[in-house]
């Protein structure tokens, strides 16, 4: 749910890093942050375990600048991907306008992959939205791992509808902007349709 | 379905800002937010300079979300009021109608009796602004808005710009 301040000239809309656990969100997010200039970031907020591991969100905001006189502010969450956090995911995706899911190039993280892209549709679905329509990006990450599948097969395994696919590695920052970008697109697209 | 946008307009937004600001004053707290459910701020008053309002939005929201899905495990509808006791600050988080957030920081120049107090009369006012937004909204849909929105001509080279392509 985009929200629009004609009186600040102002649009603020929520993007989402899905995925099933390890996949990279969160690398995705600490890479966005790191390179963004400071001016134009806030404070990368991470509820996370001592281990590192994501245990409700994290959280990044960006300035992106202007389109057509309003100031454009991305709120970038990521979820935590371990299968018995579901219901904080659920909790996350409330009021989202985009999602980017992360899958993993890796051959045995294939059926989490999948597993999870099924959660995310049932997760959408409870939060009022069909996983069919809404804005989404689907980045396969980790495409340096020797036993990443080939991209012809994961799109096989894991595409579901006619969305942009990125290959990433987002530890290198590889396809991380891209991916965003490629959401922006949409989201800023459908506001024009809407 | 989800909810639609939320749009705000001038009137709205000054009317939000001014029971916003109104209650900061009344409730003698240091400072005071209103956020949606969503974590997007939508008006603050008060002493604004050392916090960073945009995670405390989105924290707040975090918040208020899962403190929900507590609510509905023990089969209640929401819990409507959250209060944080800290050393020297208090954090009172409260519900208003289906949409906003009211979250007041204060310390010991007010107490939580005042707080109370002067956040229920303010939901209320708070709470007709939100239906004033709602009812348009849904007013909006229904006639297929004869509302021009600045974001009917978004191009292309207009997204490679917020990329600094």
């Amino acid at each position: 749910m985009t929200f629009i301040n004609y009186a600040s000239r102002e649009i603020n809309c929520k993007i989402v890093y899905y995925g099933p656990g390890l996949c990279g969100k969160t690398t995705n997010i600490q890479w966005i942050y790191e390179q963004a200039n400071p001016e134009k970031r806030g404070k990368l907020v991470s509820l996370a375990t001592e281990t590192d591991r994501t245990l409700f969100f994290d959280f990044l905001p960006l300035d992106m600048g202007t389109i057509k006189g309003f100031k454009v502010r991305f709120h970038l969450y990521t979820v935590p991907g371990q299968v018995f956090y579901d219901a904080s995911r659920k909790l996350i995706l409330r009021g989202c306008d985009g999602i980017i899911f992360v899958a993993d190039s890796q051959a045995a993280r294939m059926e989490a992959n999948i597993e999870s892209i099924a959660n995310l549709a049932t997760n959408l679905r409870e939060n009022g939205f069909d996983i069919r329509s809404i804005p989404y990006v689907l980045q396969f990450n980790k495409r340096d791992m020797p036993s990443a599948v080939s991209m012809d097969e994961m799109a096989r395994l894991l595409s579901f509808r006619n969305e942009p696919m990125i290959e990433a590695i987002a530890n290198k920052g590889v396809g991380v902007i891209e991916s965003l970008k490629a959401s922006a697109r949409q989201i800023l697209l459908e506001l024009q349709r809407s | 379905m989800a909810k639609p946008d939320l749009m705000l307009f001038e009137e709205e937004y000054r009317a939000l800002q001014e029971i916003t600001g109104r209650l900061a004053k009344d409730a003698s707290a240091k400072v005071v937010f209103l956020v949606d459910k969503n974590g997007q701020q939508i008006a603050a008053a008060g002493d604004l300079q050392d916090i960073d309002a945009t995670s405390l939005a989105s924290l707040t929201a975090g918040n208020v979300a899962a403190t929900d899905g507590l609510a509905r495990l023990i089969g209640e509808k929401e819990f409507s009021l959250l209060f944080h006791e800290g050393e020297k600050d208090n954090l009172h988080i409260s519900i208003v109608g289906k949409r906003g957030i009211v979250v007041v920081i204060f310390d010991q120049n007010s107490s939580l009796a005042l707080v109370r107090l002067r956040v229920r009369k303010a939901s209320r006012e708070l709470q007709e602004i939100f239906d004033r937004v709602e009812a348009r909204a849904l007013q909006e849909t229904a006639a297929g808005s004869g509302f021009e929105s600045p974001f009917c001509e978004i191009t292309d080279e207009d997204i490679d710009r917020l990329f600094g392509d």
